[in-house]
C-alpha cells in the first residue's frame, strides 16, 4: 500500500519535472527579472537625473522625442523617475517582506518552543495585529515620529508577520509531535539545531509562497501610504509617491499617472502568479 | 541473573482535559501504577489496545515524559530532566523506534545525513569517520550507498524502518524502546524488520522494550510481556506462559483473537462493548463491564496483585476460582 502511494507520487513528480511551464509564469519572471535588472541599475539606465527640470517641455505626452514617457507639471522625465520610483518601492517592499519573514517566523518558532505563557502572549499579538487595521497604525506611527527610509521599511515590516507566525507555529507544532522534529529531539539535538536544520528547511516553501503574497501587497501598501503622503516624501519618488502626485494632472495629463500604475498592477500580478505557481510545484515535490 | 537495565517503580501519567466548553478539567489517567522492569539484552513487550497506556509508558521510560508520579530507573539511576544538556546526553544510551518511519525522517535530507545525524548531534568521531560509520551502519541493517544517497520518499516502507533504525543504532544504545515498529508495514516486511531487530539485539547485546498489539510478533520477540489495560497492568510475565495459558480474562480475550491457519479448534471469545474512557474509569476493577467472568466484587474492589507459582503477576478478582483448564495458546 505505502510503496503504491509512493510510487504514485514518483510518478506525478516525473510528469510535473516534464510538463512545460505556462506562459503566464514565464513571462511573469522575465517581467520580475527585468524589474530587479532596472531597480538594481536605476540610476546608471535613468536617460535624466529623476529631479532635473526641463522647464520649456513641461507636461509633454508620450512618445516627445526627448522624453519617451513625457513629462510632469515640472518637466521632470516620466521614465527616468519611474526606473527610480521602481527602486525605491522595490527596496521597501523587499525589506518589508524579509524583515516580516525574519520576525514572523522567529515569534512563531518562539511560541511553538516555550509553549505556555510566552505563547498566549505571541498569539495575542498576532490577533491583535491581524484585528488593527494597518493603515491606520501605520498612519499614527508616521505621524508621530517622522518620516525616513529606514523607519518607513521597518514599518512596513510589521505588515503581514502574524501570518508567519501562526504558519511557523503550527508546521513546528505538529513536526514536533509526532514528526522528523520529534525524532530529532530524541537524538539529543538542541532546539538551534531542530529548529534551523529540519523544520525551517521544511517548511520554507511555505513561507516562500507566503513572502509572494506578502510582497505584492506591501508594494501596495507603500503605493496608499505614499499616496495619501505619508509615504516616501519629495524629492525621493516612489511608485506610490508618483501615483499621488499625478493625481492632480489626471485629467489634463494622465500619463504621469498610468506609467507608475500600469508598473504596480504588472508587477504585483507577476508575483502573485509566480507565487500561485511555486506553491504548486513546491508542494508536489515533496508529497 | 543479568542487572535490570530499566525499572519503572509505580509511574503514573495523568492529563487533564476538559470535556466541554464550560466543564470543569478532568484529569485522565493515561498511565496509572505501572511497574516493569527489563533485564540487560532481554525483550519486554508491552501489549493492549489502542489508548490503553503503551506508548505512554514507552515515552516515560524514555524520559520523553516525565510520569507525575513514580519514577524511572535507567541502570540504577533516575533520568535528568527533560532538555537539559544531562538528557540530552542520555540520548546516546536509549533511543526510540516509531510506528511510522516516513513521518520520523527528515524529508529533505538523504539517508545518510540522518543517519549520521546522531554522530554529528553528540559530535563523535571526526567528520570522515562519521561517514564510513553511517554507511557501515546502513550495511548492518542491509541498505547499500544507493540507498544511503536517496530521500526517505524515494525509499519503501520497510528500508525507511531500516534506516530508522539505523539512525537509532548508530550510537550504539543501551536500550531501545519500539513504538508498534511493524505495525505499519506490509506483513512480509514485518518478519523481515522482526528477525533483523532480533539479530541486531543478538549483535550488539540491546535491551528491548516493544510495545505492539500484534501478539504474534510479540511471542517472537519478547522473553516477558506485560498486558495493559486502561493505563494499568493486568497481567505481566513470561510471554510463553502468558500466550500459552492466560489466566486474566482480558489476556484470554486477547490471546483468543490471534488468528490461527487451518479449522479453528478454539473458541473466540469476543468482549462486549468498547474500552471505557479514561476519563470516566469504571469503579473496581477496570475491565468488569467486559469482563465474561464478572464477579460482585469487581464492581467495587480494585484487584491487587498477586504472585501465582510460575511467576507471573495478576490483577484479577477471578484468577483463584477461573483456573485455566484448556490450553488455549497460540
Amino acid at each position: 500500500m505505502m510503496e503504491k502511494v509512493t510510487e504514485t507520487a514518483a510518478g506525478e513528480r516525473e510528469n510535473t519535472k516534464h510538463r512545460r511551464i505556462p506562459i503566464s509564469v514565464s513571462v511573469s519572471a522575465l517581467w520580475i527579472a527585468f524589474i530587479v535588472v532596472v531597480a538594481l541599475l536605476a540610476y546608471q539606465i535613468a536617460p535624466y537625473q529623476y529631479t532635473a527640470l526641463d522647464l520649456p517641455n513641461r507636461l509633454a505626452s508620450p512618445f516627445h522625442p526627448q522624453h519617451l514617457l513625457g513629462t510632469d507639471e515640472l518637466g521632470r522625465d516620466i521614465l527616468s523617475r519611474l526606473i527610480v520610483s521602481v527602486r525605491i518601492s522595490v527596496l521597501v517592499a523587499l525589506g518589508a517582506t524579509l524583515i516580516s519573514a525574519c520576525f514572523g517566523t522567529t515569534m512563531g518558532f518562539a511560541a511553538a518552543h516555550f509553549r505556555g505563557r510566552v505563547e498566549q502572549f505571541i498569539l495575542m499579538l498576532a490577533d491583535f495585529q491581524a484585528a488593527m487595521p494597518f493603515l491606520v497604525l501605520s498612519l499614527s506611527v508616521l505621524a508621530f515620529f517622522g518620516n525616513a527610509l529606514p523607519l518607513f521599511i521597518g514599518l512596513m515590516g510589521l505588515y503581514g508577520w502574524e501570518r508567519y507566525a501562526r504558519i511557523a507555529r503550527g508546521l513546528a507544532i505538529s513536526a514536533s509531535a509526532q514528526g522528523y522534529a520529534g525524532a530529532v529531539r530524541q537524538l539529543g539535538a538542541s532546539p538551534r539545531r531542530i529548529y534551523l536544520r529540519h523544520i525551517l528547511p521544511n517548511i520554507a516553501s511555505t513561507l516562500i509562497v507566503s513572502m509572494t503574497l506578502t510582497f505584492p501587497e506591501i508594494i501596495l501598501m507603500e503605493s496608499s501610504l505614499s499616496f495619501l503622503g505619508l509615504g516616501v516624501q519629495p524629492p525621493m519618488t516612489s511608485l506610490g509617491n508618483m501615483l499621488g502626485y499625478g493625481r492632480e494632472y489626471m485629467t489634463r495629463a494622465p500619463w504621469i499617472m498610468f506609467a507608475p500604475a500600469t508598473l504596480i498592477v504588472t508587477t504585483t500580478l507577476s508575483i502573485s502568479l509566480l507565487g500561485d505557481w511555486l506553491r504548486d510545484r513546491l508542494d508536489k515535490g515533496l508529497q | 541473573m543479568t542487572a535490570n537495565i530499566l525499572e519503572l517503580h509505580g509511574i503514573s501519567r495523568s492529563y487533564s482535559t476538559r470535556q466541554g466548553l464550560f466543564a470543569r478539567k478532568m484529569p485522565v489517567h493515561a498511565v496509572d501504577e505501572v511497574s516493569l522492569s527489563l533485564q540487560q539484552g532481554q525483550t519486554l513487550a508491552l501489549v493492549g489496545e489502542s489508548g490503553s497506556g503503551k506508548s505512554t509508558t514507552g515515552r516515560i521510560a524514555l524520559g520523553l515524559e516525565r510520569p507525575n508520579g513514580g519514577h524511572v530507573l535507567f541502570r540504577g539511576s533516575e533520568l535528568p530532566p527533560v532538555d537539559t544538556p544531562a538528557w540530552r546526553r542520555m540520548r546516546t544510551q536509549m533511543q526510540m523506534i516509531y510506528q511510522d518511519p516516513l513521518a520520523a525522517l527528515d524529508r529533505r535530507l538523504s539517508i545518510l545525513d540522518q543517519v549520521r545525524e546522531p554522530l554529528d548531534v553528540h559530535d563523535i568521531a571526526s567528520a570522515s569517520e562519521r561517514n564510513i560509520k553511517a554507511l557501515a551502519m546502513l550495511d548492518a541493517v542491509g541498505l547499500n550507498a544507493s540507498h544511503a544517497s536517496s530521500l526517505p520518499h524515494q525509499l519503501s516502507g520497510g528500508q525507511r524502518q531500516r534506516a530508522v533504525l539505523a539512525r537509532a543504532l548508530i550510537m550504539q544504545p543501551a536500550l531501545l524502546v519500539c513504538d508498534e515498529p511493524v505495525s505499519a508495514l506490509d506483513v512480509s516486511i514485518q518478519a523481515q524488520v522482526v528477525n533483523l531487530l532480533m539479530d541486531l539485539q543478538k549483535d550488539l547485546r540491546l535491551s528491548l522494550l516493544f510495545i505492539s498489539h500484534d501478539l504474534k510478533v510479540v511471542r517472537q520477540v519478547s522473553q516477558r510481556m506485560a498486558v495493559m489495560y486502561l493505563g494499568r497492568i493486568v497481567e505481566y510475565g513470561e510471554t510463553n506462559l502468558l500466550l500459552s495459558n492466560p489466566t486474566h480474562p482480558y489476556t484470554r480475550a486477547l490471546v483468543s483473537a490471534v488468528p490461527v491457519a487451518g479449522r479453528r479448534t478454539r473458541e473466540r471469545i469476543i468482549l462486549k462493548g468498547e474500552p471505557p474512557n479514561p476519563a470516566d474509569r469504571p469503579t473496581g476493577c477496570a475491565f468488569h463491564p467486559r469482563c465474561p467472568v464478572v464477579r460482585p466484587e469487581c464492581m467495587s474492589v480494585s484487584p491487587t496483585f498477586s504472585t501465582l507459582p510460575d511467576g507471573r503477576s495478576v490483577a484479577c478478582h477471578a484468577v483463584d476460582a477461573a483456573q485455566p483448564t484448556k490450553e488455549v495458546g497460540i
